[in-house]
């Protein structure tokens, strides 16, 4: 219990990634990443198409394993990370059963577990209330909006209350009105459950609304080019429009073009 | 595909439950317009039977008349085309002298008999055939060493291996706790036709999760069996449907073929074989007989599709596989 309130959330020692190796179509995804994500904190991972952000979520996640280098998940190898459940996974589209009923949607992973039925009715109505989709527990996915769909798929994630929350650009296929209010609601929740978020996103303003700490990616091979920290305090409706807000966009900006960087 | 996210959630329930009243509402509609085509359908073709029954028979030996046409398309006569309300009106009449039945109920107990062994042929198939598929999905290898037999099996002919599943079924079986009847059989003769839609469409259905549903799986640290149950089975039931409705369409024709090959009595299969052997003498009877198993064929199609209607997975999904 100590150890893991010690460890770090994530940590990554000299990652590399190559897919194929060996075979004509070998790829280097990702090159010597070493990364930190504290406790409780809201980072992002910034960086163009094809840059690996998505493998080094999966990386973190266990869902890969890396070619070189070492990742630790609260202390624990990431693969046993992941067997224990610490970590909740939200994909860029909701991913949610389409043969099952938003409530059982979000009991999926309390299924698996072995909760009995009356547990997991009562922590997903919790969920319910988290997300504020209190009334659509009886619907089904089809029946509702795609940002209606992706805060299911938060409150699945969620269930089972692992202290990391992985995303990978949960809110890309949103509108853009839809998905600054996604991103309020996500805070918010943060806020609630006290959960580590590592988010991996395309858009600039997303990443600096969002995260203590914008890591930014230089495209493929994958390197971390600069981490900037993000100290805008609390956000609310007026943080977007303001002079302090505009100034990180810029540095992430400006990161993102640098050295070799294509833009 | 997105609309905004809800600012006012309970219009949004109300308006979700007005969409699903809307969809019953068109199931229902759609029901109604199935019915309405199928039966249109059936009177279109009693139409063509009648025009062609009088138009082919306009056609004479001398082709005067129709030189062209009437050089290669068949005649019709009263023999090769009895009128439809003489085979109507052959319904009532018994086909044997030393026999009251009239021929409507031998065709009935006929089809009833076939009909439990397609029925047995059928669930004998979606078992072995999703139980094919499970066995492939675990692993790449053995999809890739079997599924070619799996091709290759359809390729033998059911009219080599009846005669075969026949004797063995009444020599070898003794062991059993009942008695084991040719119609047992042929059951098994169908079933050799059943499970090849089941097994080949339910692999496929298997496989068709998203990469993303099995990774959310993995991060779950979900077992594989937990995988099948919970993702993989649910995701294939809208191809399963689709090879459940070619099955037993199939049950039914190799119910028919593996009577007529092995020699069995009692089914559609037989009497089918006795009225072509009498055509001559009563060409109506053959046609009830065939249009006895078209019925059952039909039948059999009908009820999977209502089936279909009490799986949540296969409905909600249906647009999938189509
Ligand atoms: N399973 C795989 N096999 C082979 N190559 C892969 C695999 N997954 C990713 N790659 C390659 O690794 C590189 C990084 O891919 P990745 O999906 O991590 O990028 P990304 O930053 O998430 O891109 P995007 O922003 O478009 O989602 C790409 O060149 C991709 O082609
Ligand atoms: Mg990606």
């Amino acid at each position: 219990m100590t150890a893991t309130r010690v460890a770090p959330a994530v940590e990554m020692v000299l990652v590399s990634k190559v897919f194929n190796r060996g075979k004509p179509n070998e790829v280097l995804a990702l090159d010597d990443i070493s990364l930190s994500v504290g406790q409780r904190e809201f980072i992002t991972l910034i960086g163009p198409s094809g840059c690996g952000k998505s493998t080094l979520l999966r990386l973190m996640a266990g869902l890969l394993d890396p070619t070189v280098g070492e990742v630790t998940v609260n202390g624990k190898t990431a693969n046993q990370a992941r067997a224990d459940r610490e970590y909740g996974i939200a994909f860029q589209t909701a991913g949610l059963f389409d043969w099952r009923s938003v409530q059982q949607n979000i009991e999926l992973p309390l299924q698996l577990m072995g909760w009995s039925k009356r547990e997991r009715r009562q922590r997903a109505r919790e969920m319910l209330t988290l997300v504020k989709l209190e009334e659509f527990g009886g619907h089904y996915p089809r029946e509702l909006s795609g940002g209606m769909q992706q805060r299911v798929a938060i409150a699945r994630a969620l269930s089972f209350q692992p202290s990391i929350l992985f995303m990978d650009e949960p809110f890309g296929a949103l509108d853009e009105m839809t998905r600054e209010h996604m991103q309020t609601e996500l805070l918010r929740i943060w806020g609630e459950t006290h959960t580590t978020v590592v988010f991996v996103t395309h858009s600039i303003p997303e990443a600096v609304f969002l995260s203590e700490r914008v890591v930014v990616m230089s495209p493929r091979p994958g390197r971390l080019f600069a981490e900037l920290p993000v100290d805008l305090g609390a956000r609310d409706f007026d943080t977007r429009e303001s002079p302090e807000f505009f100034e990180r966009v810029t540095a992430v900006r400006e990161a993102l073009r640098r050295p070799d960087g294509v833009e | 595909m997105t609309i905004g996210a809800s600012s006012d959630p309970g219009t949004s329930a109300a308006v979700a439950d007005e969409v699903r009243r809307y969809e019953r509402r068109v199931a229902i509609r759609m029901a109604v317009r199935r019915v309405a085509v199928f039966v249109s359908f059936l009177v279109v073709l009693a139409f063509a039977y009648t025009g062609y029954k009088a138009f082919g028979g306009a056609i004479d030996d001398a082709q005067t008349e129709w030189p062209v046409v009437g050089s290669f398309l068949p005649r019709s006569d009263d023999l090769t085309m009895p009128p439809l309300l003489d085979i109507a009106a052959e319904v009532s009449v018994p086909p044997q002298r030393n026999n009251a039945k009239p021929l409507g109920v031998f065709v009935l107990e006929a089809a009833l008999f076939t009909l439990r062994e397609a029925a047995l042929g059928f669930f004998l198939g979606v078992i072995l055939g999703i139980g094919i598929a499970v066995l492939l999905v675990r692993s790449k290898w053995l999809e890739r060493g079997v599924s070619p037999y799996i091709v290759a099996s359809q390729t033998i002919p059911l009219v080599a291996i009846a005669p075969i599943v026949i004797i063995w079924g009444r020599t070898s079986l003794d062991w059993l706790p009942f008695t084991w009847e040719d119609w047992m059989s042929v059951a098994l003769i169908a079933t050799y036709l059943t499970f090849f839609p089941v097994a080949v469409n339910g692999l496929r259905g298997l496989h068709s999760p998203a990469p993303e549903d099995v990774e959310l799986m993995a991060s779950y640290a979900a077992t594989p069996n937990q995988t099948l149950v919970r993702l993989r089975l649910p995701a294939s039931t809208p191809y399963l449907f689709v090879a459940f409705k070619l099955a037993a369409t199939v049950a039914v024709v190799g119910a028919i073929v593996g009577e007529i090959s092995a020699g069995v009595r009692g089914g559609l299969g037989r009497l089918i074989l006795d009225f072509a052997g009498r055509y001559t003498t009563g060409p109506e009877r053959l046609y009830v007989s065939v249009a006895g198993a078209a019925a059952l064929g039909i039948l059999a199609f009908g009820l999977v599709t209502l089936s279909q209607r009490f799986v949540r997975a296969a409905r909600v999904r249906e647009s999938v596989s189509t």
